[in-house]
């Protein structure tokens, strides 16, 4: 290597006085990294690791999602609602309601927070701040930028929904030991959303349509696929939409986890169904984020 | 197109030890691009464009808005894929080696992309983590990217709160964070005010004294002159003109040009016939004429002696932007 290519790869202007032993201060007490062997492996968890950094300086919000929001939803809908239910009706499909509507509650706010990762943040790291535009410059690939968003979806899925299913266990509304697999299930329901939701996003040019999707799309899944009734209550025309939407899917495989009584053959169909939504969000979305970050 | 079969397979690994780029001494470029096309749709964006970018220099694409300048970086950036013709980087074939290439390129975009959700330590640490670096060497680096940036006092800011210029120097300290072998910078001034381009200049000047090859995009003539060993002049998604500016300049257009400034438009039309035969070309253009000539004086005397009185004359130099208008018929900034 002859020696002006040695100089270009030196470090310009090599500070005397900067602390270049790497004497720790404020911002690298921070410098907390996933394992190096993982992440070559994986470049894509790169940009999961950047994401973890954004969520690491609002760590806290995560007492109030994780933990706050299911103490008050199952307070109020398990025990409170639920109170009056058990009164008047006896069970619900067998059994009490708080039992019942845990699970459900569980894969909806999984898929609400899934939505939320993937609409307007989305759209940042596209259009507004291109965060995902700096990460395409780098090695990684546009499929490894959208495979590594979902995997921080996944991941802060995972933990929300874990802290879920604990403090259920702890308010009694979680029966059987199956009901661990229900932590997986309702992560799995949330990406069902989130790969075709991010692809979706990722394709707009404006976000003036992201607050129509969650009013005709999320929300109404959130009230009517089994998640605080089962879909056999809804008008007769409206029971074959509900089976169609990804919630209804995790919801079962939820329900079926938490209280021990879901067949082999019933959870499969319920996976094969989610992970046909993630394959072809998936697919959507390498494609868009191809055409997006490298026209 | 086919990579250079003598060209050693880059790892993706971002800081080889040894560079497998092409370097000086054998004399192959770090860039080729033969033919190298772009289309967008029916849109023409580049259209079969011959250049190559030797080690060590700063080489410049010089055009107006629109001319193809930033279409062709992002295909060198291999974030664009190429319609048609050849094209070279650091040995590679982008469309086969994007990642190996990019892993070795340092990336200042038109727009400054960084991250406003991240300090401007992080900013730098996951940019680095992008490119599978260790933290420890990403910290050490980071700590001389911040002083080069001049920057060392806002590690632990926001990104938002930095003034454009601090902002473009820290996009320019993150594009050097793999110890690139070649930076792409695509107009690295544009809005930025007079003291501020000094400064980032004075930066780039640095790299440049260090051996970093840089390319660079600009519609401004001056920056082009400052800091350009090689150019460029594009024009609608062509190349017009090739050179250093000093070549480009002798080659195009005359030694000096008279400028003469009417106080009104009709005076200007009324003046242009009387000015025929004078120099080696006449340029009228919007708010004054021009008249190329080797001899500034004597051309100026000429104008006295045909009665043809400006509201103000100005002798110069011939520059780039002349080159511009001569080629094209059209001023830069039009």
């Amino acid at each position: 290597m002859s020696e002006p290519a040695v100089s270009a790869r030196r470090p310009p202007e090599a500070p005397p006085d900067a602390p270049s032993d790497g004497g720790p201060t404020a911002g690298e007490a921070r410098g907390w990294a996933l394992p190096a062997r993982l992440v070559d492996a994986l470049p894509m968890l790169r940009v999961a690791e950047r994401e973890a950094r954004v969520f690491s300086t609002v760590l806290h919000t995560l007492v109030l999602t994780g933990v706050l929001m299911p103490l008050l939803f199952l307070g109020a809908m398990g025990i409170g609602l639920g109170g009056l239910v058990d009164e008047n009706q006896g069970t619900v499909d067998g059994v009490e309601y708080l039992v019942f509507v845990a699970p459900g509650i569980l894969a909806a706010t999984a898929f609400q927070g899934a939505a939320g990762e993937s609409l307007w943040r989305v759209m940042a790291g596209i259009k507004w701040v291109k965060s995902f535009h700096a990460a395409a410059a780098t090695p990684l690939s546009p499929g490894q930028v959208y495979a590594g968003y979902q995997t921080w979806i996944v991941a802060r899925t995972l933990v929300n929904s874990a802290l879920f299913v604990a403090v259920a266990a702890v308010l009694g509304a979680v029966p059987s030991a199956w009901g661990v697999l229900a932590v997986p299930a309702a992560a799995l329901g949330g990406l069902a959303l989130a790969a075709p939701l991010t692809a979706y996003s990722a394709g707009r040019d404006s976000d003036m349509s992201f607050t129509l999707v969650m009013r005709i799309a999320v929300v109404p899944m959130f009230l009517f696929s089994g998640t605080f009734f089962p879909i056999d209550q809804l008008p007769d025309g409206l029971e074959p939409l509900a089976r169609i939407t990804p919630l209804w899917h995790a919801v079962e495989l939820c329900r079926g986890a938490t209280t021990g009584s879901l067949s082999l053959a019933a959870a499969a169909a319920h996976t094969a169904f989610l992970l046909a939504c993630v394959a072809a969000g998936c697919w959507w979305g390498v494609v868009t984020f191809r055409r997006k970050l490298a026209p | 197109m086919s990579a250079d079969p003598d060209a050693p397979a880059a790892p993706v690994d971002p800081d080889p030890a040894g560079s497998a780029a092409p370097g000086p001494a054998d004399g192959r470029p770090l860039i080729s691009a033969r033919g190298l096309t772009k289309h967008f749709g029916r849109y023409v964006a580049v259209d079969g464009v011959d250049f190559d970018v030797q080690h060590g220099e700063v080489f410049g694409f010089l055009g107006p808005n629109g001319a193809g300048k930033t279409t062709t970086m992002r295909m060198i950036a291999c974030v664009s894929p190429v319609t048609g013709g050849d094209l070279s980087v650091l040995g590679m074939d982008p469309g086969h080696d994007g990642p190996a290439i990019r892993a070795r390129l340092g990336v200042v975009p038109q727009e400054d992309n960084l991250d406003t959700e991240l300090t401007v330590w992080d900013n730098l640490l996951i940019y680095g983590r992008y490119f599978g670096l260790p933290v420890p060497v990403i910290r050490e680096r980071a700590n001389e990217l911040l002083h080069f940036a001049r920057l060392d006092d806002r590690r632990d800011s926001r990104v938002d709160p930095l003034s454009g210029g601090m902002k473009r120097r820290l996009v320019i300290a993150r594009s050097l964070i793999n110890r690139p072998d070649l930076v792409l910078l695509d107009e690295p001034t544009t809005g930025l005010d007079p003291q501020a381009r000094h400064l980032l200049w004075e930066r780039l000047y640095r790299l440049k004294r260090d051996g970093v090859t840089l390319v660079i995009t600009t519609h401004y003539m001056d920056e082009a002159e400052q800091l350009c060993d090689r150019l460029v002049i594009m024009d609608e998604g062509r190349i017009v003109a090739e050179g250093s500016p000093r070549q480009l300049i002798d080659r195009h257009s005359t030694r000096e040009v008279v400028e003469l400034r009417f106080a009104h438009p009709d005076q200007q039309d009324a003046a242009v016939p009387q000015l025929d035969g004078l120099g080696a070309r006449i340029e009228p253009v919007a708010d004054r004429v021009l008249v190329y000539t080797d001899t500034g004086d004597d051309t100026v005397a000429a104008v006295h002696t045909r009665g043809v009185h400006p509201e103000s004359v100005l002798v110069r130099r011939s520059s780039l932007e002349d080159v511009f208008l001569l080629l094209t018929g059209r001023s830069l900034d039009e």
